[in-house]
């Protein structure tokens, strides 16, 4: 506009540059000193509540290495369950005509809370074969119903005799339950992500590839896989991320009981039940750390691929 | 950002049968080849489907009948389904309470988030000072904190700030812990590097000539923001409008933080505190939970298409 005045702008973008520096810069920067003070955030401590989370010395109460172990365990089975799970998904689907029911059903429970997909994962995994439906099922093929939420022994003994009964500390069967629910959860988003991105792979270069004889594996991992290889890097930012934050789903499944403590839950649990602020603050600035290359990353790459559309 | 074209789908359906068509197989037998796929795709979305439809079944189910036999016999006989369940949860547990509760926290968050965010991001995109840059991208940046790094002290600055009058009409505090303008104004924070990346985006792909020509007419920047760039802008702010909303309803960590009051929580802070009271009664739950449900499920349904974008390009929020 002609003649506008120079502190016209400043007018505009003044609510924004307020909140977010109020609710985002201030309170970061007040994290990291409160994780350097004491619970009564009085008396400066130095890196104390670092070396708390490091040596877990009350791990009844607080297990900061479960945590940490259930983190990484997290990260990797359930990213790599639902890239793999959404990529297989959108190359199959985009082979029949009724795609988008398919697509509709699969990508429904991303509409949902955490908090309701845990009351309806709490039913299916019910001891009680009447009432839990995998547990129904165990019974009609003659085994013993799983508390799956409970249970701490290795994943394939509920279904096998097989291997060793336990495994060393976050494999074990809890937790792969609990990550199949999120997985159950975001496979959608997974997909359909792939999917538009398998609509922009040029038919010319499958067809080709097709009449020179490729076969339909050839097809998948040497022309699909590379061409997508950059939106299949933001799907997996995306849920690394996600995976990294989450609580609620673990919150209400088991309240971070027998060994399902992630660092989320146990930051809840320190902060605002234990009321200790100077370890719940390391918690999140621990958290903070291990988001943040990620973020950089899944940021950088959204702009890229916005800029080569 | 992202977006879906279904419009492709069918040429390349086509193009696949015309190669297959090269390599000489009968109709019929190419038919039989697909039978596995079928199976395996009608099976997959079966599967993901029973979770939410058992919830359905047994929220409707008499209560005694949950622990004595399975969801499934209920499909059997569809005439001893009850509404009791929803009744008991709505009037007796508190949720007609805490629906009305996530919606005076979810649609004034959704609507304060989008006006500041549309009014700073027509700034950055069409009223560019020196820095300007610079200050859109640190705003953006933004983005890598995770809330929980803003919760403590947050906390201790709603204490310290509180305003002990109560909120005329819809309950609580004026302002500090448990009051809805408190909780807006966080949601609304925590969703601004976000709404103002994608709105500024939007906004200047809007071209040049038509907001230069308006304001050769006279038009102010108030005029062309709401004629101009608003209506042309229409499907970002819809799928923004959408991804923000779900956000916000389906949020625990802010509602457990700062609505601890039983009479201001939302559903899902609800659900969560009747799990741990009543963790078996799954009559209860399973309605609790549909009920919480209904508002994302219709506006999937209804707007799925504004709805998938939303939530595509909201996936970098953090």
């Amino acid at each position: 506009v002609i003649g506008r005045r120079w502190w016209v702008a400043w007018l505009w973008i003044a609510p924004a540059l307020m909140l977010t520096s109020l609710f985002l810069l201030y309170p970061t920067l007040d994290s990291v000193r409160r994780s350097l003070l004491d619970p009564e955030a009085q008396t400066f401590v130095g890196l104390e509540n670092y070396r708390f989370l490091v040596e877990n010395p009350n791990s009844f109460v607080l297990d900061t290495h479960s945590a940490f172990l259930n983190n990484a365990l997290w990260v990797v089975v359930f990213t790599a369950t639902t890239v793999g799970l959404g990529l297989i998904l959108a190359v199959l689907t985009s082979r029949v005509k009724y795609e988008s029911a398919v697509q509709s059903a699969i990508f429904v429970p991303m509409a949902i809370s955490f908090v309701a997909a845990a009351v309806i994962w709490r039913f299916m995994y019910d001891i009680n074969p009447l009432i839990g439906t995998l547990n129904a099922i165990l019974t009609a093929i003659h085994r013993e119903p799983v508390a799956w939420l409970q249970d701490i022994r290795a994943p394939q003994q509920w279904l096998t005799q097989w291997g060793p009964e336990v495994l060393p500390k976050p494999l074990h069967l809890n937790n792969f339950a609990l990550i199949l629910v999120a997985v159950w959860m975001w496979t959608g988003f997974a997909m359909v992500v792939l999917a538009a991105g398998l609509k922009g792979v040029p038919t010319e270069i499958l067809e080709a590839a097709r009449v020179d004889g490729a076969s339909e594996l050839q097809v998948f991992w040497r022309i699909i896989i590379p061409i997508l290889a950059p939106t299949i890097l933001v799907v997996a930012t995306t849920l690394v991320i996600l995976s990294l934050k989450l609580f609620d789903l673990i919150w209400v499944m088991t309240g971070g009981r027998f060994d399902t403590d992630v660092v989320a839950t146990l930051y809840l649990r320190t902060t605002f039940i234990l009321r200790n602020f100077g370890v719940g603050s390391a918690l999140a600035v621990v958290l903070f750390l291990c988001v943040l290359p990620v973020s950089l990353l899944s940021v950088r790459r959204i702009r890229t691929l916005q800029e080569g559309r | 950002m992202l977006k879906v074209q279904p419009t492709t789908a069918r040429r390349q359906s086509e193009d696949s049968q015309d190669v297959s068509k090269l390599r000489r197989k009968t109709p019929f037998r190419r038919t039989l080849a697909r039978v596995p796929l079928h199976l395996v795709l009608v099976g997959l979305a079966i599967v993901w489907s029973i979770p939410t439809i058992a919830l359905l079944v047994s929220s409707f189910r008499e209560p005694s009948a949950i622990s004595v036999s399975g969801w499934w016999n209920a499909l059997a006989q569809p005439s001893s389904f009850t509404t009791d369940n929803y009744q008991a949860v709505l009037a007796q547990r508190g949720m007609a309470r805490a629906f009305l509760n996530s919606l005076v926290i979810t649609v004034p968050s959704t609507l304060l988030t989008i006006l500041i965010a549309a009014v700073a991001a027509y700034a950055f995109a069409w009223m560019p000072f020196r820095g300007s840059n610079h200050i859109f991208l640190a705003i953006v940046a933004l983005l890598v904190v995770p809330v929980q790094m803003t919760l403590i002290p947050l906390l201790r600055l709603y204490s310290a700030l509180s305003v002990d009058v109560s909120m005329p009409l819809l309950g609580g505090r004026l302002f500090g812990t448990s009051s809805f303008l408190g909780v807006w104004l966080a949601h609304c924070a925590f969703g601004l590097p976000f709404a103002v990346f994608l709105l500024r985006n939007s906004f200047s792909s809007i071209p040049r000539d038509l907001l230069e020509s308006a304001s050769l007419d006279g038009a102010s920047d108030l005029q062309i923001f709401r004629q101009i760039v608003l209506p042309l802008s229409a499907p970002s702010l819809a799928a923004l409008a959408i991804f923000q909303f779900l956000w916000v309803w389906n949020d625990l960590l802010v509602a457990f933080v700062f609505l601890s009051d039983p009479s201001l929580a939302p559903m899902t802070l609800r659900i969560t505190n009747l799990v741990s009271s009543f963790g078996s009664q799954y009559q209860l739950l399973t309605a609790a939970a549909f009920v919480s449900m209904t508002l994302p499920l219709v506006i999937f349904f209804g707007l799925h298409r504004y709805f998938v974008q939303g939530l595509l390009a909201g996936s970098v929020k953090g």
